[in-house]
């Protein structure tokens, strides 16, 4: 493939990398810990929309010229509400009484990584361990200026584009919003004025939970689902996370681009086997070179 | 009665007990400064009022109702209000969002409010959309201040609002502690720069050891020797 082509990829990747990562890095600015459970609430995302297209059999006509059955915007919504939901119910379950209990932020993401394997065995006990698909049908590219791109990856990245300016207004404009960026920067005067932070807390979690099982359903579109799919994501998605500051939604997002097109990219130059090293690569860079980030860690 | 009543309140940081056996009151509308040498316990006893910290015996009594061990957010939703010492404002939010989340319990007059509180003090009203991290320490106590009263609180509690100020600017921090007591709320204040906020106070304690040590009124605290020659920086040429 020439480069631009794998510019084109490298732009899909990443706007899947990206959305993932602006709900990461919100739950790091504010909780304060990393969760790695991210990448297998991911799996589970992909996993619940199956549920609605593939095991329900809900798929009703095809939305030309994309390949996705009308159904899965259900189980994409359904997907959103179900992990949003786990995200929460974890919080209010798990790290939360560690929060009570004044844990180390260290063992709290330790827990999310116990999270994470018990939401890997969930998946593998109710899907199995086989890959799935939403839908059989092919995707015809388009063929603009000589490049090739598929409806479906065009929808991708737009939709990335979409609940990234929401995001934005979410965080800007409402009273939540607000609230979640005064938490992030200062959680013992947020509970002096007078902000319920174990809400805002929450309301943290939802958010990021629904944007990434929509994220993962969007991964899922032009890929297999696969109950380790997900996983394989949280290590890119922290390189985007690091590369655009802890806290910082747009970084999260602009750095999901930077590791998606160089990581595609790079397979122009070097065996495609080892693309998955370049995250690796760009993140002891960050780390040694730039740890507040490209763009700061500020929202 | 009394609007803040505290009696007998132990409280610290795992088991080490920082404030042991403080009474004190605050009636409304005056203005009650607490003193004391470093490590008195003056900034755990504001925290352990305002449900930052655990209270392991005692009680605090707030418009006659008991609000020990109340998190932060009821005792805001009650009518009292926190300035802490340092960190008192949200350094990435601006300065009009940093007054909007002090009134995130406040549904109508929000934005009226804010005007109000804008034109009040013109250093924040001239430019209500800069980051508050970029604001000089006195206009930073200001804007905290100014977030506090928000909600129209009957009872603010302040932790050594002066601490880091110019002379000039602690002049205009007591001037402004006063005006907002001439509006009717009540303040307690821990204060390093005694003099100065005894002068503006109704009355005062002393506080050693995580105890009350002396009470009286302001005026009278400041006519008195010891308090003057341990607290108020009288030399002994001049008794």
């Amino acid at each position: 493939m020439d480069l631009a082509q794998l510019m084109v990829v490298g732009l899909v990747v990443g706007s899947v990398i990206g959305l993932g990562a602006m709900g990461l890095t919100l739950t790091f600015g504010i909780l304060k810990f990393a969760n790695f459970a991210h990448g297998d609430m991911m799996t589970l995302g992909m996993f619940v929309a199956f549920a609605v297209v593939g095991n329900a059999g809900i798929t009703g006509p095809t939305l030309e010229p994309f390949s996705i059955p009308a159904g899965l915007i259900l189980g994409m919504l359904a997907a959103g509400t179900a992990v949003a939901l786990l995200a929460a119910s974890i919080d209010r379950l798990v790290y939360r009484r560690l929060r009570r209990r004044g844990s180390a932020l260290i063992t709290m993401a330790i827990a999310s990584l116990g999270m994470a394997i018990m939401i890997r065995a969930v998946v593998q006990l109710i899907w199995g361990p086989l890959p799935a698909r939403y839908a059989g049908g092919i995707n015809p590219s388009w063929n603009i200026e000589g490049i090739r791109i598929k409806p479906d990856q065009l929808l991708i990245i737009v939709l990335t584009l979409v609940l990234a300016v929401a995001l934005y207004f979410l965080l800007y404009r409402t009273r939540l919003g607000k609230a979640m960026r005064a938490t992030a920067d200062n959680p013992q005067l947020a509970d002096v004025a007078g902000i319920d932070t174990e809400r805002i807390r929450l309301a943290t979690w939802a958010i990021a939970g629904f944007l990434i099982a929509v994220a993962g359903v969007m991964f899922a579109l032009q890929a297999q689902l696969r109950f380790d799919a997900g996983f394989e994501f949280l290590l890119p998605m922290f390189a985007a996370v690091i590369l655009g500051g802890i806290g910082n939604p747009w970084g999260a997002l602009a750095g999901g681009l930077i590791v998606g097109i160089s990581q595609e990219t790079s397979t122009y130059w070097i065996p495609s086997g080892f693309k998955a090293g370049v995250p690796f690569m760009l993140l002891i860079v960050m780390l040694i070179v730039r740890p507040r980030g490209l763009f700061g860690s500020t929202f | 009665m009394s609007l803040l009543e505290v009696s007998e309140l132990e409280a610290g940081y795992g088991d080490v007990m920082i404030v042991r056996g403080t009474s004190m009151y605050v009636e409304p509308g005056e203005i009650v400064t607490i003193i004391g040498p470093n490590g008195a316990g003056k900034s755990t006893l504001l925290k352990a009022i305002f449900g930052m910290i655990t209270v392991s015996r005692g009680t605090i009594r707030f418009k006659d109702g008991d609000v020990t061990g109340f998190p932060a957010h009821r005792l805001v939703e009650m009518g009292a209000a926190f300035v802490p010492q340092t960190d008192n404002v949200f350094p990435r939010l601006s300065i009009r969002e940093n007054l909007e989340m002090g009134a995130f319990r406040r549904k109508s007059g929000v934005n009226e409010r804010i005007e109000e509180l804008l034109a009040r003090f013109p250093d924040l009203g001239s430019r209500p959309n800069e980051q508050a991290g970029r604001l000089s320490g006195g206009q930073r106590q200001t804007l905290a201040m100014s977030r506090a009263l928000m909600l129209d609180p009957t009872l603010l509690l302040v932790d050594e609002p002066t601490a880091a100020l110019s002379p000039a600017a602690r002049q205009d921090l007591f001037r402004q502690i006063e005006a907002i007591r001439d509006t009717g709320v009540a303040i307690l204040m821990v204060e390093q720069n005694a003099r100065e906020a005894l002068e503006i106070s109704d009355r005062g304690y002393v506080l050693v050891n995580g105890a009350v040590a002396l009470e009286d009124r302001a005026a009278d605290m400041l006519d008195n020797d010891e308090i003057g020659r341990m607290f108020l920086g009288r030399t002994e040429a001049s008794s």
